[in-house]
């Protein structure tokens, strides 16, 4: 909300030059029981009123977001000989997933104060108000460390390709682990490190179909899906061994 | 073929799954054991959260115990009297183990609870097979016979209150310890998702000094409901379990069970018992390796907010 109400304070008093027209590859993303992650491809067009007034390098930024969970990280330490979970931090706010694709190396189409503003970089986007360890740094770290090895994180400084200042597109890879929810995809353009205009727009993730129906029931109704499984259980067993007697004789 | 699993939110290969069940399945037929404490390992090494991996092996085992007591109840060698007092203790244990597993959970230490669980439990067991199977090789090399080893008539547990008779097993015992063995069971079954079958049969033999013909039948019995319980209280309180990776899992072990019990007819019993007893002090060094060697990675993510 923050984001918006200070993008919106910035743009709201000059009359934008250059303005962002998006498309994406597909509305919305549904986990099947063969979901093997996915791909989205996000492009678009930049729209001038006149010529190019050349102040500053133009930079496209593009991030998804996943919908945000507070996680617990927790520490390792030898003790008595094995390695055991000891220090913990409560991350607050954490995207479960969280994609930057720019077209040059961030730092060098945003300034630091707009990065603070806007939240865009990954360490922006983790908020961990509460932590009482000295080192919450490193743990804010190693969750992006560990998200980003399972590709939940991305970084990609030269994702987004530009074409005559004016086309940009970028294909952001979504893996298979994705938590569904609502992703919120977010377009900036910037001219010499500050942003002179953006669109955001949601994309939905969702389980489908028996996934779905699952994951509703499991926790929705869990008695009744305790029993499901179990009545599921004692079919497959009784069936199997009335499906060998027959055989063997 | 990957298959994304809804409850434990993973995607994993589905004839992974379904081998890993059905080798599983070969060994427990050959062996003639659940299964469920070779299985529940496995499930952590490929990369299921530890707590969906024990509440999905707990609905595992109770397809797979009824199809055996099934058999069982034809030949009449269950205690029926017997399996309910061992149940009761059973569904105790089970709900104290339930208790104990939650509240670490909360702590981020269940990891590491059933990790050791595993490695003290399958050293301990993996051990005495290995060196019972060895003697029982050499004696019977020496002999040409094996020798059984003799049962204590009397000991400390027939001098207890509350004594019950079992007419099935020719016993007249205290209650005191069949119900302590189905607690220990129970807690077992929660914490470790296995049916404890390798816990139970020698203390009904040793201890409770049960006739062996009846001692499978009458722990299948107990194991399918302190499961079918610890199935429902998992479900209900943790939502873990995932009723695809068990369906997979079940039909590889039901397929295997059946090869396996071919085979294991084939093969001499100590050697098969030995082969039992060096894959299960492999799965034990592979959990002990991985709680000695400093982690390639020190921190680990859970859910916040303490759930």
């Amino acid at each position: 909300m923050i984001r918006l109400i200070t993008l919106l304070m910035l743009l709201a008093v000059p009359a934008k030059a250059e303005e962002i027209v998006l498309g994406l590859s597909r509305d919305e993303v549904a986990i099947t029981a063969t979901f093997e992650g996915s791909e989205i491809l996000i492009f678009g067009a930049i729209k001038r009123d006149g010529p190019v007034e050349a102040e500053g390098d133009l930079g496209v930024i593009v991030t998804i977001a996943g919908p945000d969970r507070p996680v617990t990280v927790r520490k390792k330490d030898r003790r008595f000989g094995i390695w055991v979970n000891t220090e913990s931090v409560d991350v607050d706010v954490a995207p479960t997933f969280y994609a930057v694709a720019t077209n040059r190396p961030l730092e060098e189409i945003l300034t630091f104060t707009e990065d603070l503003n806007t939240r865009i970089s990954t360490q922006r986007a983790i908020r961990s108000v509460g932590a009482t360890v000295e080192s919450a740094e490193s743990f804010t770290q190693a969750l992006i460390r560990i998200r980003a090895s399972q590709g939940l994180y991305q970084t990609i400084p030269e994702g987004v390709s530009v074409a005559e200042e004016a086309l940009f597109r970028t294909l952001i890879p979504l893996p298979a682990n994705l938590t569904e929810g609502d992703y919120k995809a977010e377009i900036y353009l910037t001219r010499g490190r500050e942003i002179i205009d953006f669109y955001v727009t949601t994309i939905p993730v969702k389980k489908v179909g028996l996934e779905r129906w699952l994951y509703n029931l499991a926790h929705d109704n869990p008695f009744l899906y305790g029993l499901m499984s179990l009545s599921i259980a004692i079919a497959a067993g009784w069936g199997a061994s009335a499906i060998f007697t027959v055989l063997r004789r | 073929m990957q298959i994304y699993l809804p409850i434990a939110e993973v995607s994993v290969n589905a004839f992974l799954l379904l081998g890993l069940g059905g080798i599983v399945g070969v060994l427990s037929g050959m062996f003639g054991v659940g299964g469920g404490f070779l299985m529940t390992p496995l499930l952590f090494f490929i990369g299921i959260p530890p707590a969906v991996a024990v509440a999905t092996e707990a609905n595992q085992i109770v397809a797979s115990s009824f199809s055996g007591v099934l058999a069982h109840l034809k030949r009449k060698t269950v205690d029926l009297r017997m399996g309910t007092v061992l149940l009761i203790g059973g569904l105790v244990g089970s709900g104290f183990g339930i208790i104990l597993f939650n509240y670490l959970k909360a702590l981020g230490q269940v990891e590491l609870l059933v990790q050791l669980c595993y490695v003290v439990f399958l050293g301990m067991i993996g051990t005495l097979m290995f060196f019972e199977s060895l003697k029982a090789i050499r004696n019977a090399n020496k002999t040409g016979g094996v020798a059984v080893p003799k049962r204590r008539k009397h000991n400390w547990v027939h001098n207890l209150p509350f004594k019950m008779k079992f007419r099935v097993s020719g016993l007249y015992i205290s209650v005191i310890p069949p119900i302590l063995v189905g607690v220990l069971v129970g807690i077992l079954a929660a914490i470790m998702g296995v049916g404890g079958g390798f816990i139970m049969v020698p203390a009904m033999i040793y201890l409770l000094g049960m006739p062996t013909k009846v001692v499978v039948g009458t722990s299948l019995f107990q194991i399918i409901f302190v499961t079918a319980f610890t199935t429902m209280l998992h479900a209900t309180t943790n939502f873990t379990v995932d009723v695809v990776l068990a369906v997979l899992l079940l039909v590889g072990g039901v397929i295997g069970a059946q090869i396996g019990t071919r085979i294991g007819v084939k093969m001499k019993a100590e050697q098969l018992r030995i082969w039992l007893a060096i894959m299960v002090l492999a799965v034990c060094g592979k959990l002990a390796f991985d709680l000695l060697v400093m982690p390639s990675e020190l921190y680990s993510l859970g859910t916040g907010g303490h759930s």
